[in-house]
């Protein structure tokens, strides 16, 4: 087995970590830095539980090794709070009523985040275009797109 | 489940990489995107016992525009810049309007152009464009390189002529003679979701209107994507019409396209999907052509 040691940023801190090279970067990301914001659906690419930011773009953590984010920067849910303060999303979410089991939700927060970094001022048929990589089997989808819309007018 | 252990490599470089590959042999994996390979490591459907990764490899992600009009791109090319690209957007309209149904955006992010290619999936995009824009794959090894034409690259489900110690470098899309119209129509159960079946054409008018040449290729419905010789047959040489356009339909549906049945779709599906979508694309696709393309 073949263990290497990688170097990555994540959520703004450096890390260093050794890694078995088929542990996923969602595996890394729960068991070793207990990260466990990050949810392990189904590992296949469907759900999109796993959703975190690297380098700036929305992957499916449980489809990228962790030994392929060496010297790469990731953002997990953990990562929207800024001292101390939520994520202007995460507070419209709460507000809108788009979280029930709250399963899927890092992994929305995730997509939407990466949606409004690049689209300050999306339309519901760009939010749903963007969210439908993440899988939510409580609430509809409905207020979470309007979340994620009410968020977009709140950071205007 | 988790992946198996394996060796994991990381070349800088091709040739590195192919020295590694040649090392390897079949124990050899090569590791694009991973956007297919990961998940069916995550299930242990795949199992390889060393994988070469390709992503530290900065000179096999690009896109170049060829001198004749049109388009080389590296094999590690993510999705997402391919549909984002303005030249792609320019000179392929096509891959684009594609782009959008190969898987979400997170997919699309980390999945690589050639990597899809590699895969050959028979519900993949990228494997059916590929054949259906005529592309040539620059398969390259330690001992040298060949030229591959797409539809003579994959020759089943998950099926291609790679040998284990070559790699997939580079997709060439030749251009579009004038007055081409292409079109890609797809259904599934949710935008995103596995194609039930889908139909690429990529249809050129001539001067006086009639059809001068025709590429129509059907995915989905068979062991790896198909490419209609009866288009061909009936189309070229005539005035496109409602009357034609059913025809070809009618002769794909009955002689060329072998769908399965499986929780997706049963093959009546299928069958009745393609005979409705390859007359919408084509008559898409002329109209495109007719407006210049």
């Amino acid at each position: 087995m073949s263990v290497t040691r990688i170097n990555l940023t994540v959520n703004g801190s450096k890390e260093v970590v050794d890694v078995p090279s088929n542990w996923t970067l969602l595996q890394m990301l729960r068991e070793k830095m207990a990260l466990t914001g990050t949810k392990n659906g189904c590992a296949a690419g469907e759900c999109g539980a796993c959703t975190v930011m690297l380098n700036g773009e929305p992957v499916n953590s449980c489809m990228v090794l962790a030994v392929e984010c060496d010297g790469a920067e990731v953002v997990t849910v953990e990562g929207l709070v800024q001292d101390g303060q939520m994520d202007v999303l995460q507070q419209t979410i709460i507000d809108a009523g788009g979280v029930q089991c709250g399963f899927c939700t890092p992994g929305m927060l995730i997509s939407a985040r990466a949606l409004l970094d690049r689209n300050p001022n999306p339309s519901a048929d760009e939010v749903r275009a963007a969210l439908v990589g993440n899988l939510c089997r409580c609430t509809g989808y409905i207020r979470i797109v309007e979340a994620v819309q009410t968020a977009a007018q709140a950071s205007q | 489940m988790k992946p198996i252990q394996f060796d994991y490599y990381a070349p800088t470089s091709v040739d590195e990489g192919l020295d590694k590959l040649t090392e390897l042999g079949y124990d050899g994996k090569v590791l694009a995107g991973g956007q297919s390979l990961i998940a069916a490591m995550n299930f242990r459907m795949a199992r390889p016992a060393a994988l070469v990764d390709l992503n530290r490899i900065p000179e096999l992600a690009y896109i170049k525009p060829t001198d004749d009009g049109g388009l080389a791109i590296g094999t590690m090319t993510r999705v997402r810049r391919v549909e984002q690209d303005a030249e792609v957007a320019k000179r392929f309209p096509l891959l684009r309007e594609v782009a959008q149904f190969i898987g979400h955006a997170q997919v699309r992010t980390r999945g690589t152009f050639g990597g899809a290619i590699a895969h050959a999936d028979p519900a993949g995009q990228l494997p059916a464009i590929s054949m259906a824009m005529n592309a040539n794959l620059l398969v390259c090894s330690k001992t040298g390189e060949r030229w591959v034409n797409a539809t003579d690259f994959i020759f089943g489900p998950f099926m291609t002529v790679l040998e284990p110690q070559e790699m997939l470098a580079e997709v060439v899309l030749p251009p579009n003679p004038p007055r081409t119209g292409s079109v890609y129509k797809q259904v599934s159960r949710q935008k995103g979701g596995y194609a039930q079946a889908a139909v690429i054409a990529i249809m050129t008018l001539d001067e006086a209107g009639a059809c001068q040449n025709v590429r129509l290729v059907m995915m989905s419905v068979g062991e790896t994507p198909i490419v209609s010789e009866k288009a061909v047959e009936i189309l070229v040489g005539q005035k496109p019409s409602e009357q034609a356009f059913k025809a070809v339909a009618e002769a794909v549906v009955t002689g060329e396209i072998d769908p399965a049945t499986d929780l997706h779709a049963t093959a009546d599906y299928r069958r009745q999907l393609v005979r409705v979508l390859v007359v919408r694309a084509l008559t898409e696709a002329c109209e495109r052509a007719s407006k210049g393309g």
